[in-house]
């Protein structure tokens, strides 16, 4: 057992067991966050409250195709053996559903109490991969710019702690290392690891990492071990897809009339799946919901989206009146005016949006087929 | 104070289930009291005063000529009126008679088949008269239903989203049961209001709530098939309690390769209750 004062130092490594994560897991529920980590639910691996490694997909996998999703055994007992699930963890830094204000009539007047985050719930991730960890980046620029700064968002991003995990495999539907952002997580986390047939190499990334991990009993690492976690990590470089990194932007905001984009509108459903799946999309719309004597008020905000009709409606009709001009709007977005916006792409590589879309359409597929193929 | 608002219910061709809705809003029917008169709500109260009404719902379909006129009277007592659920909407389950022949029907289920009257299709009550609101589901949703009566006392729009379901699924955090358990699913094209609440049972959307706007059926029938389901299993999912509205029924259509009845017009049935 390290000691506070002997605590592994930011960038270094240590060996912890498998019941020395079952440890990790009780002391931070000890020292009062919520732990979420991944789950089998419905199917599928979600990321849920967690108690123990009990908890865990142990000895399980996923297939993944586009529209397709199938959980299978593994021949082995791994805590964490799966690529990415249906769920990212923007449903919990970025909730489906929040209540910005609320508004309450007494004798004298309208109470307006707006949700400033002090009553946000504290978070452990467990088991963040590195185009999540990306992802949050991502979310971070978006909600938390200066002057429009979410206090919800806020809140819960400052009080969370990241315990990243290395990915040692990549599904079909996988393409972070074409994006840059992945597979190895190499900044953003707390602690990072790599997981191994008796336990886990983990890399420490933060201050707060370093007195977490001291909280519990951990050895020394070989390089033996490290040449292990090594070999583990390349399994996840075996990617099949890729996204033209470097020309995708020009591609997508200069091809605004290729006939392509009819061509994905007779497949897209514009039934939203892919933004919702998808860690960076942000869409959201407002609205209040009155009781029936109208004495309060609360200001709700949910998940909403850009193959919505009505999220483009204004003044006269909606803007984007057709699924063809949807779909453009979402990708010329997410891979196109999202640099100007942000200052990096909007996308991260996870498949998601290929996977989760129920007929399959696979934006790799079309940024090549916008550059007439030759990309 | 000013009198309260009128509101009465009516009943066409229906299963009841959207009017018990109201009496569902159990916590809210007092504060609904106050709001509201109800002056005509037969399956509540034997009360059941003649108009004019302020607020009117009507649950189920036009399937006989002496409906066809009452929703006409009906309609020239109302200020608003809202239709309530698949069968006022759409024309319901009973809409499947509009691909088959009702005196088939009429013969095989009544012993003296003359002593009914009925027409030949079961249809919206917006094919007969004009509605200010079609509150969609099968059925309604109470929040929808509580938040379109007060929309209407407070003078502004309501709250009732077109998009799909998927985004219900999402929020609520229920994982595709297309994608993960290769289930079919209406959810990609029916539109959101009962909480997607099918999937979160491992079932897919039987789209009680009618196509979502600007639905693609195309693809998601392509897709159907691509999974291995039959085309009859296809167009028996799509005639369901929305079976007529237009576009699971041009879809159904499409690929069951066979027309519905069209609603007779409403003249043409007022001259037969006339003769």
């Amino acid at each position: 057992m390290s000691g506070p004062d002997t605590q592994t130092p930011v960038g270094a490594s240590v060996f912890l067991s498998l019941s020395g994560l079952d440890d990790l897991i009780r002391s931070l529920k000890q020292s009062g966050y919520e732990v979420v980590g991944p789950t089998l639910r419905q199917g599928a691996i979600c990321y849920d409250r967690i108690h123990a490694v009990q908890d865990l997909p142990r000895g399980w996998t996923d297939r993944q195709e586009p529209g397709h999703y199938r959980l299978e055994r593994r021949e082995d007992d791994a805590c964490f053996g799966y690529v990415v699930g249906p769920q990212s963890w923007k449903q919990f830094l970025f909730p489906p559903m929040s209540t910005v204000s609320l508004a309450e009539l007494s004798t004298d007047g309208w109470r307006v109490t707006a949700n400033d985050g002090a009553n946000e719930p504290r978070f452990a991730f467990l088991g963040v991969r590195a185009c999540e960890l990306a992802a949050i980046a991502i979310q971070d620029r978006v909600f938390q710019q200066a002057a429009y700064t979410d206090p919800i968002y806020a809140a819960r991003r400052e009080r969370a702690l990241l315990i990243a995990v290395n990915c040692t495999q990549a599904a079909p539907t996988c393409f972070c290392e074409s994006m840059h952002t992945g597979p190895r997580c190499s900044s953003g986390f707390d602690l990072a690891l790599t997981e191994l047939d008796d336990g886990f190499i983990v890399e420490v990334g933060s201050q707060r990492g370093a007195t977490l991990i001291a909280t519990v009993a951990t050895v020394g690492v070989t390089d033996e071990q490290l040449q292990w976690a090594e070999e583990r990590r390349s399994g996840a470089r075996k990617q099949q897809r890729q996204m033209p990194r470097e020309t995708a932007r020009d591609t997508v905001l200069g091809n605004l009339q290729h006939p392509r984009w009819s061509e994905v509108a007779e497949r897209c459903l514009s039934c939203t799946n892919c933004t919702q799946v998808c860690p960076t999309c942000f869409c959201s719309s407002v609205h209040e919901v009155t009781d029936l004597d109208m004495t309060r008020v609360e200001r709700e905000r949910v998940w909403d989206s850009c193959f919505n009709l009505e999220f483009s409606y204004m003044n006269g009709g909606a803007v984007r009146n057709s699924i063809r001009s949807r779909y453009r709007q979402w990708l010329t977005h997410k891979l196109g005016s999202w640099h100007e916006q942000f200052g990096t792409s909007g996308c991260v590589g996870c498949g998601r949006c290929i996977t989760w879309c129920p007929v399959g359409i696979d934006l790799t597929e079309e940024v090549v087929a916008l550059a007439g193929g030759s990309t | 104070m000013a009198a309260k608002p009128r509101l009465a219910v009516f009943k066409f061709a229906s299963c009841d289930g959207c009017q018990l809705t109201m009496l569902d809003c159990e916590d809210e029917l007092l504060a609904l009291g106050e709001l509201l008169d109800i002056v005509h709500f037969l399956e509540a109260s034997d009360r059941a005063e003649p108009g004019p009404y302020d607020v009117t719902l009507v649950e189920g379909s036009i399937t006989t000529p002496d409906d066809a006129e009452r929703i006409r009277h009906i309609r020239q007592q109302s200020r608003y009126l809202v239709t309530i659920g698949a069968c006022a909407t759409s024309g319901g389950i009973q809409a499947l008679r509009n691909w088959a022949d009702h005196e088939d029907f009429l013969k095989a289920v009544y012993a003296s088949p003359q002593y009914i009257q009925s027409l030949a299709t079961s249809t919206a009550i917006a094919e007969h008269v004009p509605v200010d609101f079609e509150l969609r589901g099968c059925p309604i949703d109470k929040r929808q239903l509580l938040d379109v009566v007060q929309s209407l006392l407070h003078g502004r729009k309501p709250h009732t989203p077109s998009h799909s379901v998927c985004l219900d699924c999402k929020r609520r955090g229920t994982v595709c049961v297309m994608v993960a358990q290769g289930i079919p699913c209406l959810g990609p094209v029916t539109q959101s209001g009962c909480g997607a609440l099918c999937p979160a049972y491992d079932r897919g959307c039987y789209g009680c709530f009618g196509p979502s706007v600007q639905p693609n059926l195309v693809s998601l029938t392509t897709q159907f098939h691509a999974t291995g389901m039959a085309t009859p299993d296809i167009v028996r999912g799509l005639r369901l309690f929305n079976a007529y509205a237009p576009e699971f029924r041009h879809e159904s259509e499409r690929l069951a390769g066979d027309r519905a009845r069209e609603c007779d017009a409403p003249t043409a049935i007022a001259e037969e209750v006339q003769s």
